[in-house]
């Protein structure tokens, strides 16, 4: 049940506590990565408990904090225009990200049409490259670089096109879902949108096979030059925001379950949903321009 | 503007107190004092290490900084100046007066809210401890000491211990900015009062909505960068080194993609502030307010176009440096429309000088200069003989210190009586005012000439030429940050309610809603939307 007075929260402790997690999330991740890489320079191993004690902390704070807004909610004290500025949120969260992606898709393209030619000697470039390595040659995927380092393209037709068909087919099963709850067919609903949960898993688990077979198989390493650096940077962020996208539907699934839905008060799904949609997208991008052309 | 329904205390909700009332709060009032307050501080402390490097430029030689410390000065510097002083403050604001403006009972997302500045103070001790470690000889032996741009490579494979610190220090204020920009964009498009249309909000709501659309189109381009950086620095990724077929220079491209949408996040808010002060003052309408909003606008797309005019002598194709240079130009007529507007509306208008106003007409002849030198290094062939020069560092300079700073100055003395109840004092802004108007020219203008002398920037020494000017460069220094300690004064003072108390409407010229509520303005204002018409 909706109110028409905008909901003004009374004073809440989670927004603290929750920089209090970020904050040992941050120092100890620093921490963690310089003693974890480099355990000549960085003694001690500190770094890592206070990185998964902040992480710890910072994700029980976010999960009690959503709970008070999901009992606020529950509770019928969240008007009409609450639910349109969370929903404008989201989108503009989910844009944010967009130009997150965006840089590391603006930092492959430079990569693809302006540093591998110019260092092939393109351009006004020919004496770069005749003083600093003559013997490379441009290419893209870039299997060698310049100090000589080798490795193997990932081709786009075995496993990724099966996680591509897997995605698309996950976009399908949650937008039948979605109809069925603003039809308010609940059995239907969660049906398919478990189905979703479950597609995501699967793309997920065959992402990790991938991955193995990069690194056992084929010398495709996140040091094996610009191409890994790249590959890997895209898909594992990608990959980060399926486990995010696949947790944030388990989630309204679950409360789908517990009967905090129906065709209007649905926020939450609906954020879950297009959270799904655009991590969907940038993977068609992926497909495109990482694994393809 | 006249409103049906005028807020009025409200005594049913109680106003919490204490430690409690700052520390979880969510109220836009009181989290914008603490951001306000909080880029105060930053102010201070980056003003602090300013001095460092002032008083080892006072003389050519080496005196009392080594030029790695020195390094570290002008590198924290920047960063506690546009992470820690501007940005927050623009936020404080933002967070004090859209709410008051629009007729919102506070930001859509107030939890958020307080996220959003309570991740601050945390993300800048983990800065500023590697700048307490290398100063104190404990720990980090130095702080980040790349300058504020963290060129790769001197920020990857040269970069000092503290880089990696410094990296997840961005990431938290990049975090804290998307949502600061996501809850003033909602706050805009979902919370202003009946009535209140996009085309009647005031000047100063709308350079916000645009800036928090940049900063959420940007500062996620920050993120990727230093995210690349980290894994250049400790996962063996290529980004940056051509030798695994990256290139520094990407470095520089995703940088100021970042970089150049931040300098326009840093003085839009400040047009939309002198905007609003200048036709209380000249007591007329703003001229051309619609153009005001499309020039706004147009600066924010343009700025996406013009990133590269920072790295004409990094060497690109001749038709990116053609294209970066005519946009960079371009960039002028929205902004020229803006200081026409300004001009025109103090035209013939009956004008007096209160110390809002005072600010205010500094900020437009000063911001000016800036903008004009600004207008000199796009020009490619002209640029190759300025970049990395004293010339640079006295351009932004004006754009930032005599633009932004005193365009929050501005806003302080204007809008302090809402807040606080009290007028500031008088005697000590006029002594704040004129102290720090002289003191900030004296400081800058002469940066010009050094620079087109050929004195480069960040640099601990210099050639004996430049010995003169530059210890009247210092002297404006320390005079321009001592001349800080009047605002804090009236800070205090206004903070402690002590001084004339301030009416509803203390400027009889003003407009706009946030006139129309008590001064000092309740805890909760506007829970009944007022009618605009």
């Amino acid at each position: 049940m909706a109110t028409d007075k905008y909901y003004v929260p009374e004073s809440s402790p989670w927004p603290l506590a929750a920089s209090v997690g970020l904050f040992m999330t941050a120092f100890g991740g620093a921490h963690f990565i310089q003693q974890a890489t480099d355990p000549d320079k960085f003694q001690g191993s500190w770094g890592m408990p206070l990185f998964f004690i902040g992480l710890a902390t910072l994700l029980f704070i976010i999960a009690v904090w959503w709970r008070d807004t999901i009992k606020e909610s529950v509770g019928g004290l969240h008007s009409k225009q609450l639910g349109i500025s969370y929903r404008q949120g989201m989108l503009w969260f989910i844009f944010s990200e967009v130009m997150f992606f965006g840089a590391f898709f603006g930092a492959l393209f430079y990569t693809r049409w302006m540093i591998v030619p110019w260092l092939g000697g393109a351009g006004s470039n020919a004496m770069t490259h005749e003083l600093l390595w003559p013997n490379f040659q441009a290419m893209w995927p870039l299997i060698k670089t310049p100090d000589g380092t080798t490795t193997q393209a990932m081709g786009a037709w075995g496993l990724p096109a099966i996680n591509t068909a897997i995605l698309l087919t996950s976009s399908i099963t949650l937008t039948i879902a979605h109809h069925a709850l603003l039809e308010g067919k609940r059995g239907k609903l969660i049906g398919f949108q478990a189905a979703t949960v479950l597609l995501g898993v699967i793309f997920l688990t065959l992402q990790v096979e991938e991955y193995i077979h990069a690194y056992t198989e084929m010398g495709l390493t996140l040091d094996a030059g610009i191409y890994g650096s790249l590959f890997f940077l895209l898909t594992g962020f990608h990959g980060a925001h399926v486990t995010i996208g696949t947790i944030f539907l388990f989630v309204t699934l679950l409360r789908v379950i517990k009967g905090h839905f129906d065709s209007e008060n649905n926020f939450a799904w609906e954020a879950g949903a297009w959270y799904w949609h655009f991590v969907d997208v940038v993977w068609l991008f992926l497909f495109v321009v990482v694994y393809w052309l | 503007m006249s409103t049906a329904a005028t807020a009025h205390d409200d005594h049913h909700h109680h106003a919490p107190t204490g430690l409690k009332r700052w520390l979880f709060s969510t109220n836009h009032k009181d989290i914008g004092t603490l951001y306000l307050w909080f880029s105060f501080a930053m102010f201070l402390v980056g003003g602090l290490l300013a001095m460092v490097i002032r008083t080892e430029l006072l003389e050519p030689g080496m005196q009392f900084v080594d030029p790695e410390f020195f390094n570290q000065m002008t590198t924290v510097h920047g960063l506690a100046m546009v992470f820690g002083a501007v940005m927050p403050g623009f936020v404080g604001f933002a967070n004090w007066m859209i709410p008051l403006m629009i007729g919102a009972p506070d930001m859509a997302l107030p939890r958020m809210n307080n996220w959003s500045f309570w991740i601050l103070p945390f993300a800048f001790a983990i800065l500023i401890s590697s700048v307490l470690m290398s100063a104190f000889g404990a720990g980090h032996p130095s702080a980040p000491n790349f300058g504020w741009t963290f060129y790769a490579p001197l920020s990857t494979e040269y970069g000092p211990a503290s880089t990696d610190l410094f990296i997840l220090s961005v990431h938290m204020m990049g975090i804290s900015s998307i949502m600061g920009a996501i809850n003033v964009i909602v706050t805009v498009f979902n919370m202003r009062a009946p009535g209140m249309t996009l085309m009647k909000m005031p000047l100063f709501v709308w350079t916000w909505l645009i800036t928090a659309f940049l900063l959420i189109a940007v500062m996620p381009v920050l993120a990727g960068a230093v995210t690349m950086m980290l894994t250049d620095r400790h996962f063996g990724t290529s980004f940056f080194n051509a030798a695994g077929g990256g290139d520094p220079v990407l470095f520089q491209h995703v940088f100021w993609f970042f970089g150049h949408p931040e300098v326009y996040i840093m003085i839009l808010p400040a047009f939309g502030i002198v905007s609003s002060i200048i036709p209380t003052f000249a007591r007329k309408r703003l001229f051309g307010y619609a153009s005001m909003v499309y020039a706004t606008a147009s600066i924010a797309l343009l700025s996406f176009v013009v990133w590269a005019h920072h790295m004409f002598t990094v060497g690109m194709p001749l038709a990116g440096t053609l294209f970066f240079m005519y946009m960079t130009m371009l960039i002028s007529v929205p902004t020229g429309v803006k200081v026409f507007n300004w001009v025109a509306t103090m035209w013939r208008g009956s004008m007096t000088f209160e110390l809002p106003m005072k600010w205010a007409i500094a900020f437009v002849i000063l911001f000016t200069c800036g903008g004009l030198s600004g207008l000199m290094l796009a020009i490619t062939p002209v640029d190759f003989q300025y970049h990395d020069t004293y010339f640079v560092v006295a351009h932004f300079h004006y754009v930032l210190v005599s633009g932004a700073v005193f365009s929050m100055f501005a806003a302080a003395y204007y809008w302090l009586p809402k807040w606080s109840g009290v007028m500031p004092n008088k005697l000590l802004g006029e002594l704040h005012f004129w102290s720090s108007l002289i003191s900030v020219n004296l400081l800058f203008f002469p940066m010009h000439f050094v620079g087109l002398a050929g004195m480069p920037r960040r640099y601990a020494d210099y050639a004996l030429q430049f010995a003169d000017y530059n210890f009247w460069i210092s002297i404006g220094g320390f005079w321009f940050g001592l001349s800080q300690l009047f605002f804090l004064a009236v800070c205090v003072l206004c903070a402690l309610k002590k001084g004339e108390k301030a009416a509803a409407k203390p400027w009889d010229g003003a407009e706009g809603l946030e006139w129309e509520v008590p001064s000092p303005a309740p805890f909760h204002t506007f829970e009944t939307p007022p009618v605009v018409k």
